[in-house]
């Protein structure tokens, strides 16, 4: 867990309090923010990639068929790929408990 | 070959630096500290200096350009004074905690309002929280010698710290003195290369200055000011290879005739040396009388202070500042901590003089022991006193 | 003609860059339009920069500590100063090149920062860097307000806005003034290459990051950025309004290269402001006097435009 991360002594602080492993926010799943999540009926898929160009979580990634799958680790719901795309192949379904907002 | 030279402070101080190969200059110019400016853009205009002169349109602008340039791993310098150092205070408090060795010259210069020109130690004393190393000047000779320190001491390993070296506006900075000029071997043979620990880079990325979440906060202070009270065994080391090298040996205190002093004057910087004459004259009417003088004064040198003032019975400690609706001055307020409560710890008596270019003269000197010998045997209402103020 | 520019290859949809120098992980809100903005800056650029970030949503949300999104060198040290932390990361590259004590091989530094950073606080800061001709580029992410204290109104503020320190009231209609033409200001200092880019375009927005990093000297990228937070609009509309915005003239995208404003999209058949308008929360208290002023003065600044554009 990130904050539990940061419970460390002062000798043991990174030099300088920079923070020295790169693109380690990947640890921190984003995921469990959303209420809704992305799912793509790839019959109606163009392989446009606007899903993913478009993610501000970078969640998609593109499979071997050219097809565009999101992370839901990272994920948080937001709906813009789904209102993107050209084709209205995304819906956005409700998480378990959440209420879905209109795509 | 070392070469003794008589020069303006200012210019000795800038061709110190060049003589140290300072690599990024950024600085805004202000009186008193223009001509150290000034000629370093000449020495790198005409080739003799390989850096780069970053002419910035603000002292915070050159603070924040000396970090971005301290962080790609560049040897960078700036000096200012007064409105500017008050300028540039936001981003003085992260070189610190980032440990970006910068080295500044502040050639101290009271503070506004009203606009003052002239010398004191106003501009330094509101910073002394920033967590620098600083060190005080009280002559030419000293202004570069101490400048060469800091860029060995800031940039060690050990340290990777910044700081300031003090030099009293226009009482130093344009002032001719004879002073020896070291040679360019024997720099480039005491201040090694610099090589940060961490610096921006493509082929190595760090992120530096996140967000301090309240579970971090403590410890990063804590790491700094840890780093900055270690830094004092390789600031005396630092001097111990200066003495090698060079023949000049500074230590953290000074004292001058303190051996059976009953009264000491305590001072920094400039004032330091009228001190000495005032206590000469003192001496030779019979006056029990020393004089010791704060060279290092952050990270404050505690040890080596007790052990200067020895058994003396009464400080007089000169504060070139006046603190508002204080109780003390600063540099008194620090030695009256410092000392309380220690067993035959001396009486401490503040005395705030030479305000904004004010002399403090030999006169003076005396006056201030005088009043302070009376002091020790009747307690002042006040903790400090302003010396040579006019009423009417 | 900037010669450095006559190497350009612009991005197109189909080559667009998979790596991404920006990371998962980062704490932006759902559907935040200034991440997904920096996200194709970051792209166009690559791994080979140095990123110098003003205070801020972004610096904020990439820097929790003990992590970071940052795949990239990378510097934030206060609010104002982005401009000068690049110029310092500039000066200091350009001496340890020269001297041999770094490797000559060319790196892109980036200095980002929101509207406050960039026009209100930081203006002076970015003058000077721009006077000086650093080769660095400057990206101003654009919200349209302090958004990371809490969305109080800045000069990029636009007209009639409501913000917390511009609240319609008996007594006023929001942000009383015109928002603040940043990108003019920039283009004064002489500098070779200034832009404006929506993240809906993202292929024009990726093209003129990857200009503006080729052009030796300073260059200058004002991204238009939704922020759902803050204007009260959905997440997932976040790209239909940076079109809309586009669409109806409000945020017109263009370049200065060399002092020659040269637009990027000419919109002949422009939507009506009100489309825009009523996307975001932020506008619904505006009354009909001035969503006219809204539509008359966004006309009037589109015909200067395309009158610079033309001469």
């Amino acid at each position: 867990m990130a904050i539990s991360d940061a419970i460390i002594g002062w000798k043991t602080l990174p030099f300088g309090g920079h923070v020295l492993e790169p693109g380690s926010t990947a640890k921190f799943k984003t995921g469990d923010w959303k209420s809704q999540r992305p799912v793509t009926d790839n019959s109606k898929c163009i392989k446009c990639g606007m899903c993913w160009i478009f993610c501000p979580e970078m969640a998609y990634q593109q499979t071997e068929e050219g097809f565009y799958v999101a992370n839901l680790d990272y994920c948080k719901g937001c709906g813009i790929c789904a209102h993107e795309c050209p084709k209205g192949a995304i819906t956005m379904i409700a998480e378990e408990g959440g209420k879905c907002q209109s795509a | 070959m070392s070469k003794r030279v008589g020069v303006e402070v200012s210019i000795a101080v800038a061709d110190a630096v060049a003589l140290a190969r300072a690599e990024v200059i950024s600085a805004y110019p202000i009186t008193p500290q223009t001509h150290i400016v000034e000629h370093l853009s000449e020495l790198v205009a005409n080739g003799h200096l390989d850096a780069e002169f970053i002419p910035v349109e603000s002292e915070h602008a050159a603070m924040s350009c000396a970090c971005g340039s301290s962080a790609a791993g560049a040897r960078t310098f700036t000096a200012t004074s007064s409105q500017g150092l008050s300028l540039m205070s936001e981003i003085l408090y992260h070189p610190g905690p980032m440990r970006l060795p910068i080295v500044m010259v502040v050639a101290n210069r009271a503070l506004a309002a009203p606009i003052s020109i002239w010398n004191d130690h106003q501009d330094i004393m509101v910073q002394r929280d920033i967590g620098w190393i600083q060190t005080f000047a009280e002559n030419g000779q000293e202004a570069v010698d101490l400048l060469l320190h800091a860029f060995r001491v800031a940039e060690d390993r050990r340290v990777a710290l910044p700081f300031i070296v003090n030099i009293d506006g226009f009482t130093l900075s344009h002032v001719i003195e004879p002073i020896i000029m070291p040679d360019q071997e024997e720099v480039d043979r005491y201040i090694p290369p610099f090589k940060p620990r961490y610096k921006l880079d493509p082929r190595k990325p760090v992120s530096m200055g996140p967000v301090g979440i309240p579970e971090v906060y403590t410890e990063e202070k804590m790491a700094h000011n840890e780093a900055l009270k270690a830094s004092k065994r390789v600031i005396l080391q630092g001097w111990k290879e200066f003495a090698e090298m060079f023949g000049r040996q500074y230590n953290p205190v000074e004292v001058y005739r303190t051996e059976d002093a009953e009264t000491l004057l305590v001072t920094m910087g400039s004032i330091s040396e009228t001190a000495m004459t005032a206590v000469d004259e003192m001496r030779n009417a019979g006056k029990k009388v020393g004089l010791v003088r704060i060279r290092l004064w952050r990270p404050f040198p505690g040890p080596e202070f007790r052990k200067a003032i020895g058994k003396a019975k009464t400080l007089a400690v000169i504060d070139r500042c006046l603190p508002p609706g204080a109780v003390c001055g600063p540099v008194g307020a620090e030695l009256r901590s410092l000392l309380y409560r220690v067993p035959g710890a001396p009486k401490i008596f503040s005395f705030v003089a030479g305000l904004g270019g004010r002399d403090v003269t030999v006169d003076r000197f005396k006056e201030i022991v005088d009043k302070a010998e009376l002091y020790a045997k009747k307690r002042p209402v006040e903790l400090y006193e302003v010396i040579g103020v006019r009423e009417k | 003609m900037i010669p450095e520019l006559e190497k350009f290859v612009g991005f197109s949809a189909k080559n667009l860059p998979k790596d991404e120098p920006l990371a998962s992980g980062h704490r932006a809100c759902q559907g935040c339009g200034e991440v997904l903005a920096l996200r194709m800056v970051m792209k166009a650029l690559g791994r080979d920069v140095i990123v110098c970030n003003a205070t801020g949503c972004m610096e904020i949300v990439t820097s929790p500590f003990p992590q970071t999104a940052w795949n990239v060198p990378w510097i934030h040290i206060a609010f104002e100063n982005a401009a000068s932390v690049a110029s310092g990361v500039e000066a200091a590259r350009k001496v340890l090149a020269r001297k041999g004590k770094i490797s000559k091989r060319h790196v892109d530094i980036l200095a980002v920062g929101g509207d406050g950073a960039t026009g209100d606080i930081g203006l002076n800061w970015i003058s000077g860097a721009m006077e000086r001709g650093h080769d660095f580029l400057y990206v101003c992410l654009d919200n349209e307000a302090y958004m990371n204290t809490g969305v109080q109104r800045s000069g990029c503020t636009p007209y009639g806005a409501m913000t917390t320190t511009s609240p319609p009231g008996s007594q006023s209609f929001g942000q009383v003034t015109w928002k603040k033409n940043v990108p003019a200001i920039m283009a004064a200092h002489g500098i070779k290459y200034v832009a404006t880019a929506s993240p809906a375009y993202y292929l024009d927005l990726m093209n003129k990051v990857k200009k503006a990093a080729m052009v030796k000297g300073p260059a200058y990228v004002h991204i238009y950025s939704p922020c759902p937070t803050g204007w009260g609009s959905a997440g997932e509309r976040s790209i239909e309004i940076a079109r809309l915005v586009v669409e109806t003239k409000v945020f017109p995208l263009y370049e200065v290269i060399d002092g020659k404003y040269i637009m990027s999209r000419k919109i002949t058949k422009p939507k009506p402001v009100t489309e825009y308008l009523k996307t975001q929360r932020r506008f619904r208290h505006l009354k009909e006097e001035q969503i006219n002023y809204i539509q008359a003065r966004v006309d009037a600044e589109y015909e200067k435009l395309l009158k610079l554009s033309e001469m």
